[in-house]
């Protein structure tokens, strides 16, 4: 037998059915990951990254959204076959998430450290020392003097240390794969650098495999290897992070890529996307 | 070395959940503190003479004892409330039936909380046909005129405090459903619960853990403002005689006991009427001083 990836996604394809018909989210979409690799999908909004992200553990409401054809092998196991209770040990334990919006991901009745606490308990039953190991998970994410921090309520700290306390929570279960919906982008630019930096130094230290989801493709360098471009719930493009960025062979990433405001430019208006390559396909 | 300015001590926030901040409004409302201590002094008095009831212990007369040389005086030293047409002590009448309407508001409103928050909860979080059925339940419920409804249902089953309680509880969990089911809804899509659900929590762990508290302080506020309801219901039954039945002494079958003589001697109703009042009206006021507390969400730190 041949040696799994840690995450195999062979033909996917999403549909949702609404009033108006069935609407297909994701076509046909086809990628894998190693384990400790990472991939960054871009895409604008409604380009079917994030219902890709979620389908991975099957966190689509269903229905509407249904399983039209392809699979997902996670170390092996099939997700769309898997039973709910292997399911639930995969959410959190296998694959965790971070999402976009830190203050309100959070429960604003409990402590960081009950909800953290929670997420251990769940996954790693066998930990004895659970305050000690909500230290460990907080200092891993840069967070000072987490003996008394988290001991806080969400609405006590920064947007910034709100997410680093999310991503503390996702790192507890110790999962094998992080997935991060735009995590950074209710956040102000410095907070951004800061916690890519720590998501950059996370996935070096723990070897863990990582997806970014974003639509702000200059925040991928130095933290992908490998890029997946979506439109309209196609990849349109899939590559090396350095290839991609530097010889763009779809129209749609040239056009992304156009987007980045360059250093020093002297340009009179910011670029928006250029959809005329639509026109004459 | 220089003083610095005295920064906000963060001990001070360090372990104030929301609950604790909504307890600090609530204190600074004084409307709503004095409301609580009335309804705090009721239930002290309710439980001493409920305690004292179970021993055969009175205060200042045995309620029951009839004494015919002494019907209908008016308020004296002796009697400070005045006596009944049976000669009764009606101080002693409305100190004991205090503890009759407290038992029938509290356990009529948790029958009614424990129906209403679970049927709202399974409504608002399953959501689809079984929400469709239950609230349409609901409705159906809503159609009858509760309290001939309940009037019904005593007279037919007997007026029995038991059964006031009962079916007070069963017909007034509608309203809390209704809220309990649209706080689940607005809650279960949530990104708090998204994220537990991504970690691989079970429904009934979201439910319980992380929408329920979020949803405690309105529920906590429709319970308290359920209390007087269920007491004026009861008390309104007990007026009508399908309440609790005589000899117990409750406030509204004082008044109906009192009413063929208020002309003669105001203070058989005047005195229950005014218990009924003030109780009712402490315990919406506390209510509404709750509501106002919990709800000041945007005032943050």
């Amino acid at each position: 037998m041949s040696q799994h990836a840690l995450l195999e996604i062979h033909n996917l394809s999403i549909r949702f059915r609404t009033g108006h018909g069935a609407v297909e989210a994701v076509k046909n979409v086809s990628f894998s990951l190693k384990e400790g690799s990472t991939l960054a999908i871009v895409g604008e909004s409604g380009s079917g990254k994030s219902v890709t992200a979620l389908s991975l553990t099957r966190l689509l409401p269903m229905p509407p959204a249904e399983f039209v054809g392809g699979d997902i092998l996670f170390a092996g196991e099939s997700v769309p076959a898997m039973a709910p209770d292997r399911l639930r040990a995969i959410r959190g334990g296998g694959i965790a998430y971070i999402f976009q919006e830190p203050s309100t991901s959070l429960n604003p009745v409990y402590t960081i450290r009950s909800q953290i606490a929670e997420a251990i308990r769940l996954h790693r039953p066998e930990v004895k020392d659970v305050d000690a190991e909500i230290v460990r998970c907080l200092n891993t994410v840069g967070i000072v003097n987490p003996e008394k921090r988290m001991h806080d309520y969400p609405h006590q700290l920064s947007g910034g240390m709100q997410q680093r306390a999310m991503i503390a929570m996702a790192l507890s279960c110790k999962p094998r794969l992080l997935v991060a919906d735009e995590p950074t982008t209710a956040l102000d630019v410095t907070i951004q650098a800061q916690i890519l930096a720590e998501l950059r130094r996370l996935r070096r230290d723990l070897n863990m495999a990582l997806i970014l989801i974003t639509h702000n493709i200059a925040i991928i360098g130095g933290l992908c290897d490998r890029i997946a471009v979506m439109f309209r719930g196609e990849i349109v493009e899939y590559g090396d992070t350095e290839s991609v960025l530097r010889n763009p062979q779809h129209p749609y990433t040239k056009a992304l890529i156009a987007c980045v405001p360059k250093l020093g430019a002297k340009e009179k208006r910011m670029k928006t996307i250029d959809y005329s390559w639509l026109n004459s396909r | 070395m220089t003083a610095a300015p005295p920064l906000p001590s963060r001990n001070a926030t360090a372990s104030s959940g929301p609950g604790r901040r909504s307890l600090a409004r609530f204190r600074k409302n004084p409307v709503g503190v004095t409301a609580a201590a009335i309804v705090g002094l009721l239930f002290l008095v309710a439980l001493v003479t409920g305690i004292g009831a179970c021993f055969g212990v009175y205060f200042p007369y045995d309620p029951n004892a009839t004494n015919l040389a002494q019907k209908l005086r008016a308020p004296d030293a002796a009697h400070w409330l005045g006596t009944d047409n049976l000669g009764r002590d009606v101080l002693s009448r409305l100190l004991n039936g205090s503890y009759i309407s407290l038992t029938v508001g509290f356990i009529a409103v948790a029958v009614s909380l424990s129906i209403g928050v679970a049927v709202g909860a399974v409504s608002g979080y399953l959501g689809g046909w079984v929400d469709n059925v239950l609230m349409r339940i609901v409705d159906a419920i809503l159609c009858f005129p509760t309290f001939f409804l309940i009037l019904t249902a005593v007279a037919l089953l007997g007026p029995s405090i038991i059964n006031i309680i009962v079916i007070i509880g069963l017909v007034s969990w509608t309203g809390t459903a209704r809220l309990v089911r649209a706080e689940f809804l607005t809650l279960r899509e949530s990104e708090y619960v998204r994220a537990a659900r991504t970690l691989g929590q079970r429904s009934p762990a979201i439910i319980f853990r992380h929408i329920l508290p979020n949803a405690a302080a309105p529920i906590i506020v429709t319970a308290v403002i359920g209390i007087p309801d269920a007491i004026l219901t009861e008390a309104g039954l007990s007026f009508l005689g399908f309440g609790v039945q005589p000899p117990q002494a409750t406030w509204g079958n004082i008044i109906s006991d009192g009413k063929t003589y208020f002309l003669d001697a105001w203070w058989l109703i005047v005195f229950p009427g005014l218990a009924i009042f003030v109780a009712a009206l402490s315990f919406y006021l506390a209510g509404d001083a709750l509501r106002q507390a919990a709800e000041s969400r945007s005032e943050r730190k």
